[in-house]
């Protein structure tokens, strides 16, 4: 009996996220008879798709003990440079400012990595001055893109292929992109080693700066694709648009089990994050009469709960290696 | 890579005239090491003798200003410490160097995964990890994630890695410090084992006994210099201590001390059987009221660990105090500070001072409460006790605002031994009182403890100079490998005496027999 309940903790810490989705769906299913029509689904997950993309960017930067918290602003940005560059035909509209978003992620990874300066300081930085650009290229209002191309570019938001958003298709191939790459190469394995025990690694011999510079490029390329999407979806770039994305990429990634220290988590558990913070919302909209400043409150209190749950786990172990010690 | 000539064929590793100089320091002068095929070389000195430096030079995590560092035959100048792994040298360090939170078979193996059509070949890295991990003799689930073992079989895997590597050499610096008995046997099964292999080991250690049983040759360092190297067969344990801590033990003479003159008789502290997770074994002393008491041992024989112990600053500990005679549970300092306990750290940065704070705040933080009515301090109090202490310590300052970083390390001292003194404390544990701090300064804090003994005040003073301990203590306990191994007092009191005990770990006849003559006068 106390094996099975042991087992049955285990169990719920380890795929607490997993079941906790499940649950969700099922209340909702149940309780809301439009929630799993095609229609409902398909726009949770479109909708889902460009928080998913950054929550992956920021589970990898997350992994190696890092945070970036200027991928709302990159979004944004990159939004605005579409628009800006909507003149100059399709491919550069759409490659430039995924472009220059890896960039500014590679400064990221060079300021944290050669300068020292933490990651929180050094992406609040990033963070405020790619705001400050938003507005500086916009004056503060929204760009709209060019009537030329609209129509053509509007494909990436809004049209399906095989009954599927173009932008889930986005994200399922990023998300099996960096699930091979985490789990399968070596530089998946080195995020974790990074994020694990950063002296260690130093020692092993891993060029950690490198490591870590590619994840805060990772994050910028996912935050400039993420813009790309924005844009189509409102055919405009919105200088001020996406603010506090970067809070719920790190909340996502957190309730997917991503431990905030680094070195622990999966990229996997951050999409079932991502989901279950687009399901809350959804079943608010779907409620009808529940105000929607309610979503802040129930997505806080979940990821709270996943957090205590988390460090009751680490604290566990440090305890039971502490008696283990003093008994061998 | 140059060419070396007139090179020993039984020579695994040779450094010459190995220089390293940090800024003001020179950390290295011209040391020398010479480590044979399949030998276990003990690398012997006090903190800062240079035993890491050194070895960060050899794996070239510093830069050498000048010397020669031979490897299997060959000049080498490793420019990381991933250059010499690739050359045969593995280093395994005292708090485990692997990522906590990765599988066993991936820590053996990251840095270097194999590879199958591009992607890591998982079924091989599991495979090749448990082949090695069996042919240590050791059993365990190589796909469980590290941190669900023992830091015993942590260390295991660390040398796992080191094997799988292909070592020649292996380096291993204080492996044994934080193992229990049992663990370092397993430990030294390996080494026998890499031994066999005709695999070289470096131990570094601090533990006598680990080396003597160990070891077949000795380098000995002291002060970032060569003392010298020995077959461990050559040298006893009291000349090697003598060496490492700088004194000849045949020259050392008795030097003159206080004895201890008890107005009552009053037992302030009786510790019994005091045991922590991992440095201290069993530790049993007392302290009574307006006695200095010393606390003599190498590094790393569990004196600070005792007295955090003794102050509540480690809750994990077994073995009964008894504080004025009756049983207490210290779980936090605050409960020693309430029974009038007193504790100076020896690392004045880290745990004393508040560098920016003022003298005067500095000396009155603990004493706040007590002067202040309804949460705010009353000044004309707390300016009276710091012109006191000012004074009768002689803290060079020109005022009691002055920032207290700013001051010479023997008047930060007394600043924060102010701080426990107006206290009025009972006992004060001073954790090495002198150090880094000039000679003048010195003997003022000397003379001080010679006055809170006057004052009935109980000192547990805890110092790796041994005249230091000689000239103002009481009774000196000696302590080895977490244990309390022998006591001194009176005429047995002496360097001599104290650096015989450490290396015998024990008393000899002859102390006891002059002990108990003490014993009897008295």
């Amino acid at each position: 009996m106390e094996k099975i309940k042991k087992y049955g903790l285990d169990f719920i810490k380890q795929q607490g996220v997993v079941i906790a989705f499940l649950v969700l769906v099922l209340i909702a299913s149940i309780r809301y008879s439009e929630f799993m029509t095609y229609g409902n689904v398909t726009n949770v997950l479109r909708q889902s798709s460009m928080i998913g993309l950054i929550s992956i960017g920021m589970t990898f930067v997350i992994l190696t003990g890092g945070i970036d918290l200027s991928v709302g602003a990159m979004v944004a940005f990159a939004g605005v440079l579409v628009a800006k560059m909507s003149g100059s035909g399709l491919f550069v509209m759409i490659f430039f400012p995924i472009l220059i978003c890896t960039a500014l992620g590679a400064v990221n990874g060079l300021i944290v990595t050669k300068m020292k300066i933490a990651p929180f300081i050094a992406t609040l930085g990033m963070m405020m001055a790619v705001r400050g650009v938003n507005l500086v290229l916009t004056g503060g209002v929204s760009v709209r893109v060019s009537d030329d191309v609209i129509g053509s570019y509007q494909v990436i938001a809004r049209k399906f292929f095989l009954g599927i958003p173009i932008p889930v298709w986005i994200v399922i191939i990023v998300l099996l992109t960096a699930m091979y790459v985490s789990k399968y190469t070596k530089y998946g394995r080195h995020i974790y080693a990074v994020g694990g025990n950063e002296e260690a690694s130093v020692m092993m011999g891993l060029n950690v700066d490198w490591v870590k510079i590619r994840a805060y490029m990772f994050s910028g390329l996912l935050a400039g694709i993420a813009g790309v999407i924005f844009a189509s979806r409102v055919g405009a770039g919105q200088p001020v648009g996406c603010e506090g994305w970067e809070m719920t990429a790190i909340a996502a990634t957190a309730i997917g089990g991503t431990q905030l220290t680094g070195g622990k988590g999966k990229v996997s558990g951050t999409i079932i994050g991502v989901l279950i913070i687009g399901i809350i919302t959804n079943i608010l909209n779907l409620q009808g009469n529940v105000n929607s400043w309610w979503q802040g409150i129930i997505t806080g209190l979940l990821l709270l709960v996943v957090v205590v749950i988390q460090s009751q786990t680490i604290r566990e172990k440090i305890m039971d290696r502490r008696v283990r010690r003093s008994v061998g | 890579m140059g060419k070396v000539n007139h090179m020993d064929r039984s020579t695994l590793l040779e450094l010459n005239k190995i220089t390293k100089a940090f800024p003001g320091v020179l950390a290295l002068d011209q040391v020398g090491l010479k480590v044979g095929y399949g030998e276990v070389h003990a690398l012997m000195g006090e903190n800062g003798a240079g035993k890491s430096t050194l070895m960060k030079v050899l794996t070239g995590i510093y830069k050498k200003d000048s010397g020669q560092i031979i490897f299997d035959g060959k000049e080498m100048n490793f420019n990381s410490s991933m250059e010499a792994q690739l050359s045969g040298i593995s280093t395994i360090y005292q708090e485990i160097n692997l990522i906590p939170y990765l599988s066993v078979a991936e820590n053996i193996f990251l840095g270097r995964e194999p590879k199958k059509v591009g992607r890591i070949d998982w079924d091989r890295i599991n495979r090749e990890a448990e082949a090695i991990i069996d042919g240590m003799g050791i059993s365990l689930d190589v796909k469980k994630p590290l941190n669900s073992y023992s830091t015993a079989i942590q260390q295991m895997v660390a040398i796992a890695r080191a094997i799988s590597v292909r070592a020649k050499l292996v380096v291993m610096d204080e492996p044994t410090s934080s193992l229990d008995e049992k663990e370092v046997e397993v430990l030294f099964k390996q080494i026998r084992k890499l031994k066999s292999q005709n695999i070289s080991v470096i131990f570094i250690s601090h533990r006598l006994d680990e080396i003597f049983e160990i070891c077949d040759r000795i380098t000995i360092l002291k002060d970032g210099k060569l003392v010298g190297d020995f077959n461990i067969a050559d040298i006893t344990k009291v000349e090697l201590v003598s060496m490492m801590i700088g004194k000849d033990a045949t020259d050392i003479m008795a030097q003159a001390h206080g004895t201890y003159e008890a107005k009552e008789e009053a037992t302030i502290l009786k510790a019994e059987e005091i045991r922590d997770t991992v440095k201290l074994r069993g530790v049993s002393l007392e302290i009574k009221k307006g006695e200095i008491l010393g606390l003599a041992g190498l590094l790393g024989s569990g004196r600070t660990e005792f007295a955090k112990v003794v102050f509540g600053d480690n809750v994990h500990h077994e073995g009964t105090i008894d504080i004025n005679g009756k049983p207490v549970k210290l779980k936090l300092p605050k409960d020693a500070i309430a029974r009038g306990f007193a504790f100076c750290s020896e690392d004045r940065k880290v745990e004393g001072i508040f560098p920016n704070m003022s003298i005067r705040e500095n000396m009155t933080i603990a004493i706040l409460p007590k002067i202040s009515r309804m949460g705010i301090v009353d000044k004309k109090k707390q300016k009276e006790i710091v012109d006191t202490y000012i004074k009768s310590l002689a803290i060079k300052t020109p005022s009691p605002e002055q920032k207290i970083r700013n001051l010479s390390g023997g008047n930060q001292q007394k600043v924060l031994l102010a701080r426990w003194l107006c206290m009025e404390p009972d006992l004060v544990i001073l954790d090495e009182p002198t150090r880094g701090i000039d000679v003048g300064a010195k003997a003022e804090i000397e003379e001080l403890i010679q006055k809170m003994s006057k004052k009935n005040i109980g000192v547990l003073m805890i110092s790796s100079e041994l005249e230091e301990l000689v000239r103002n203590c009481h009774r000196v306990v000696v302590m080895r490998d977490g244990k309390n191994v022998g006591e001194l007092q009176g005429e047995a009191l002496s360097e001599k005496n104290i650096l015989t005990v450490i290396a015998q770990g024990g008393m000899s006849d002859s102390f006891t027999a002059a002990e108990r003559s003490m014993n009897n006068e008295q």
